[in-house]
């Protein structure tokens, strides 16, 4: 078992590594950054704001990782957390009670990712081109829920999603650890985590050895519209209230990068709920580490966009062998000579 | 008689009976008046999306549209506004700059095999994040050389304005729809999009196709970047979010086919217009938001997504009554 | 004809690719003015030979003369200015863009800077109408049949080189009619001197149209003949196995036939795939399906395991009626499935070869109820050792595995699952002589065992060598039957090679 653990550290080098090389850099800008202090029952701290900032893009990631292992990737993520939050800010407002709130909204974002596996799964549409859909008209749908306008509310229940601790652990880590620690038991004790990068590798085959990949993408697919369901309650808790037009913005490229950062090829196949968790964690201490450096929090656009280009060729070069054989043998009409 | 013209006959259907729909509530909405705003307000979405036909006709995305032509109004506004550059060499300057990047973005996606997806991607976060590197402010822009360009219009009968800009635009969709159909250029675009390895043994220079379709998007982004500054005067980082999608949008609306391979620059243009015709009935009404343009055009694009996968399915029915295994 | 000097030969060929070698040793001459039929089953080596002769691939060793003269054949391009045209099994054409776009993309006419689409068009009419087609140039390539298509790819071709034709299985989607036409044109080519490499797997047609046959079979030559000297059974037997004087009856092993067939299919079949056929398979036999490539082998596979549903006919195991529409409900009636090609359907080749040997028994158990990894390990262990999977632990991925050890992990994989009847398309193919042979034997001792199996193979000797029954297929339709004392190689070849309406089984 030790031996495993020393295995997967290795493999998890690079990330950590960058990790702590950005929690540095952090801290040369701003000598506070490693201070935690407990004020009025809640720990504060730029690491306790790392995680709590990330906390929506860690949710987002793990569902996405599931995504992206079946081979595929949900584009309407940012779009179903605007839903989301304006359904649970409207019904807020409207008086419904918590329990009633968080189902809904919850199960709207089922529906959401539904609506996507069906097409996905059963229309065999490209997921870029199925996802798309309800990316452009997910925010629409949330306007019409807001009725344009941005619906605040002062309802503490719900409030205390996005700003209330429990045990000093402000609420949205708390959400996204226990959502990460269920997401990674079910893939340990379940057989899904083999069975969902089976059909991400070679859908084919999976499918002679008796997968029913049909419904597993669609179960893919709804678990990444529940998490960004989660997601969207969060932010609207958080900035109590909701706004269709900005709410989740640019997410689900967020969401994406985080599962890349973490090692999950968007050829699908192996993933790492966990490492995509830790993808997400560095993609928010660089967006903390420029704010407290003072640039625009813009700036770390460029920074995403580095860390991009960076994956890109490190992965395209260490697999530059697999790349040929692959070509060799599958591609064989002849793509590249020797 | 073609299945492939199916989808632009549906959308011209479309488009058509908008605006019948439109007129027939707002008589206003029959004028050259309004059709001379459509165009000058949606020239920048034009533009652009004559770029992202192509690039889409190859089978690729590009999702650096909506950033490039905000990083080209910021770049402007700095030049002309901060360095006092004729506005005519910072065209110039911004055209060079964004050919450049899809050139490069071109290269990566054919040479690295990603995805365009992904490339267009960072391409995306960068443009945006030049745009901050440059001014996080609201530049205005105020040159007489602009003034010069807003001012000039084409009087249409009717009282209707064909503003310099919703001129260019049209011009670019004809010399678009030139190169699509009578350039060697526009052929290589439509046989990678069919089938890259055929089109690789057919002969075709599929490097130097992949690398010109994104330096074009690149380049006709650039282009769209000036219109949009010349229709705001003024160059600010947050302006043209998202208008990858509507440009996307645009084009699928129009009768391409996301897969690549099938569709027409000219389906686009009406893409554009149902677009127009959608923002202009919801100013009209009054009391109608503008989400219901998200809406309507999400639902459109569901349709004509499913349009497609109907007769892509029809027809592989009808080859595989033919093929044996 | 037979005597014109040689247009394009390839002499003592050799390509390797990672773990098997794809072309031994190969020589291969095609003449002026004569129609060269190239045979072989699936991976003997005919697209390797013809990639390389195209530039698609490097030969490792080995000369390529055009005209005596020794060339490179640097790619595709060069392929065709040296005057080799080939016309690819998938028609390797554009049905997005225009008939006219087809035959001149790339050297398109050009007036003031723009296509003359006018000239182009003009210039395509005149070149179909050398081939008596007459079509709108200017309308979508997709709106003409695969046959007109194929035309079309054969005139660019043709158009281009001007020497050497190469023909990838041009009538394996053709009517009868359409293959008329397509045979004609042939013959007009060859009369002007033309020397056309003629793929296909219809053996009619090799002798209706073809001057020369060479044969290859697991990449290596086979043989090569006049078409008129060679007749058709031995032409089977080149394909299919050794000659017929040295296959004996003394390999195959009797068994007694069993009471009760506990698996019986009655008239099921799949339009356009396999037509309506009888099956029954009793515990403790071997079924050996025997025909040539496209005689509906794989079909048949595919309709049993669920894969392709079937459209007609009942389905008993046990005497009680079942359906079977998807793998997963063959699967749950004990079914189980080694795919023919490995590569795309059988092996996941990014996971280790613990988790392939797990997938199917880990698919039927469900989502939830997981083999621990403790459990996969001891499963894994246990086919690695009894198999002899040579690998260097567990925890490799199987893609980086052999041919026959991957073969032997699907294998795993479906014994896992404790299966009644195992279907079995091609478990040889592709795998070096020691696997083989260990396969043969793993066939044998499972039918011992008691379970069901139905094996697929172009290799006859070694379906006489395991099978109780063996079932010959020709046209996509059973032909015929053969069992006990008749299971011998000439029997079953007379019934391949026989014609469609002749011998009857």
């Amino acid at each position: 078992m030790s031996l495993l653990n020393v295995k997967v550290l290795t493999k998890a080098m690079p990330q950590l590594l960058s990790l702590l090389l950005i929690l540095f850099l952090n801290y040369l800008a701003f000598p506070g950054f490693f201070d935690i202090r407990l004020q009025d029952g809640r720990l504060f701290g730029s690491l306790i704001d790392v995680l709590n900032r990330g906390a929506p893009v860690i949710i987002l990631a793990i569902g996405m990782t599931a995504v992206i292992a079946s081979r595929g990737v949900d584009l309407s993520v940012g779009a179903v957390m605007a839903v989301s939050g304006a359904l649970a800010a409207t019904m807020t407002v409207a008086g419904y009670p918590l329990p009633i709130v968080i189902l809904a909204t919850l199960g709207a974002g089922l529906l959401c990712g539904l609506w996507n596996g069906i097409l996905v799964a059963y229309f065999d549409l490209q997921p870029i081109v199925a996802t798309l859909i309800l990316m452009v008209a997910g925010r629409g749908i949330a306007q019409l829920i807001t009725e344009g306008s941005i619906v605040t509310f002062n309802e503490p229940s719900l409030i205390f999603f996005g700003t209330g601790s429990f045990a000093g652990i402000p609420m949205p880590i708390l959400i996204a650890a226990l959502l990460l620690i269920i997401a990674i038991t079910v893939v340990r004790r379940t057989a899904l985590g083999l069975l969902i990068e089976s059909i991400g590798i070679n859908r084919s085959a999976s499918s002679y050895a008796g997968l029913n990949s049909k419904l597993l993408l669609l179960v893919i697919y709804a678990f990444c519209g529940f998490c960004a369901a989660l997601a969207g309650i969060i932010i609207a808790a958080d900035i109590r209230g909701a706004d269709a037009n900005n709410a989740g913005l640019w997410l689900e490229l967020d969401a994406i990068l985080a599962v890349v950062v973490g090692g999950t090829s968007l050829f699908g196949g192996r993933f790492s709920i966990l490492m995509s968790a830790l993808g997400a964690i560095i993609i928010q201490a660089m967006n903390t580490g420029i704010l407290l450096s003072g640039f625009p929090p813009e700036y770390n656009l460029i920074l995403k966009a580095l860390v991009i280009i960076v994956i890109l060729l490190s992965q395209s070069f260490s697999s530059a062998g697999g790349w040929t054989f692959i070509k060799a043998e599958f591609l064989s009409k002849g793509r590249k000579r020797h | 008689m073609n299945t492939r013209l199916l989808p632009l006959y549906a959308t011209l259907l479309i488009c058509i009976v908008a605006y019948a729909v439109c007129v027939f509530q707002f008589p206003m909405m029959f004028s050259t008046r309004v059709a001379g705003n459509l165009l000058t307000d949606n020239a920048f979405l034009g533009i652009a999306a004559v770029g992202m036909t192509f690039v889409i006709l190859s089978g690729g995305i590009d999702l650096s549209v909506g950033s490039m032509i905000a990083f080209t109004g910021v770049l402007l506004a700095v030049l002309i506004t901060h360095y006092g550059i004729h506005p005519l060499v910072a065209f110039a300057i911004a055209l060079l700059i964004t050919t450049t990047f899809g050139a490069v973005m071109g290269a990566i996606i054919h040479y690295l095999e990603v995805p365009a997806f992904i490339v267009t991607l960072a391409g995306m976060f960068l443009a945006r994040g030049m745009c901050f590197v440059m001014t996080t402010d609201s530049i205005p822009i105020n040159h007489e050389f602009y003034s010069y360009l807003q001012g000039s219009y084409y009087l249409l009968p009717g009282g209707g304005r064909l503003t310099f800009i919703g001129c260019l635009m049209l011009i670019v969709f004809a010399v678009g729809i030139v190169l699509a159909h009578f350039s060697k250029f526009g052929s290589y675009i439509y046989a990678v999009g069919g089938n890259r390895t055929s089109a690789e043994l057919m002969g075709v220079p599929v490097a130097k196709t992949t690398i010109g379709i994104y330096a074009l998007s690149g380049f006709l982004s650039g282009l769209a970047g000036i219109v949009f500054s010349l229709y705001t005067s003024a160059g600010y980082s947050l302006a043209a979010v998202g208008v990858e999608l509507d440009t996307i949008a645009a084009v699928v609306i129009g009768g391409t086919l996301l897969t690549g391979g099938v569709g027409y620059v000219a389906g686009t243009f009406i893409g554009v217009v149902i677009q127009g015709i959608i923002q202009t009935y919801i100013v009209f009404d009054g009391t109608l938001s503008s989400w219901w343009t998200k809406i309507v055009v999400g639902v459109l694009l569901f349709s004509f997504i499913a349009l497609q996968r109907v007769l892509v399915l029809l027809s592989s029915k009808r080859t595989m009554a033919f093929r044996s295994r | 004809m037979t005597d014109n000097p040689s247009l394009l030969a390839v002499e003592n060929i050799n390509k390797s690719f990672i773990g098997f070698k794809a072309l031994d040793s190969v020589d291969f001459t095609v003449r002026g003015g004569e129609i060269h039929a190239l045979l072989g089953e699936n991976g003997a080596g005919k697209s390797t030979l013809i990639k390389v002769l195209t530039g698609v691939h490097q030969p490792d060793s080995g000369l390529i003369k055009i005209d005596g003269q020794a060339v490179n054949v640097r790619d595709t391009q060069h392929a065709q200015n040296l005057g080799i045209g080939t016309v690819y099994q998938e028609v390797n054409l554009l049905p997005n863009m225009s008939v006219a776009d087809n035959l001149f993309i790339g050297r398109q006419p050009m007036r003031f800077g723009f296509v003359n689409r006018k000239l182009m068009e003009q210039n395509a009419r005149k070149l179909l109408a050398q081939y008596d087609l007459h079509l709108d140039v200017a309308s979508d390539l997709s709106r003409y049949s695969v046959a007109v298509q194929q035309l079309v790819a054969i005139a660019r071709a043709v158009d281009m080189s001007g020497r050497v034709l190469i023909l990838d299985e041009p009538t394996a989607s053709l009517d009868r009619h359409e293959t008329e036409i397509l045979f004609a044109i042939l013959r007009q080519l060859r009369a002007r001197g033309f020397g056309i490499v003629f793929i296909t797997h219809f053996l009619d047609q090799v002798y209706e149209i073809c001057d020369r046959v060479t044969v290859l079979r697991n990449g290596k030559l086979a043989g090569s003949a006049l078409t008129a000297e060679l007749p058709k059974i031995e032409l089977v037997s080149l394909m299919l196995g050794r000659t017929l004087a040295v296959a004996t009856h003394d390999t195959h092993r009797d068994r007694p036939a069993p009471e009760i067939r506990q698996f019986s299919f009655k008239g099921v079949g799949r339009s356009r795939s396999i037509a309506p056929f009888d099956l029954d398979i009793g515990e403790g036999e071997v079924v050996g399906i025997a025909g040539l490539l496209g005689s509906g082998r794989t079909e048949t596979a595919k309709v049993l395991f669920g894969i392709d549903a079937a459209d007609t006919g009942q389905i008993h195991i046990d005497g009680n009626p079942v359906l079977i529409r998807t793998p997963q409900e063959a699967i749950s009636y004990g079914f189980g499935l080694c795919p023919e090609d490995r590569k795309s359907d059988g092996i996941i080749g990014d996971l280790s070869v613990r988790e392939n040997i797990c997938l199917a028994l880990q698919a039927h158990m469900g989502w939830f109820d997981r083999l621990s990894t403790k459990q996969q390990v001891i499963l894994a262990d246990k086919f690695v050792k009894a198999f002899d999977i040579r690998t260097t632990d567990i925890e490799k991925p199987v893609k980086f595995l052999s041919g026959g050890n991957q073969q032997k992990v699907i294998l795993a994989r479906w014994l896992a699952t404790n299966p009644r009847l195992l279907i079995l398309d091609e478990p040889t193919r592709g795998i070096d002589v020691g696997a083989h042979a260990e396969i043969i034997a793993l066939i044998n001792q499972l039918c011992d065992d008691g379970m069901a199996l139905l094996v697929i193979s172009s290799e006859i000797d070694e379906i006489v060598a395991y099978s109780s029954r063996v079932v010959v297929l020709r046209d996509r339709s059973h032909c015929g039957e053969l069992s006990g004392e008749d299971i011998i190689p000439s029997n079953i070849m007379r019934m391949i090679a026989a014609e469609p309406e002749g011998v009857s089984a």
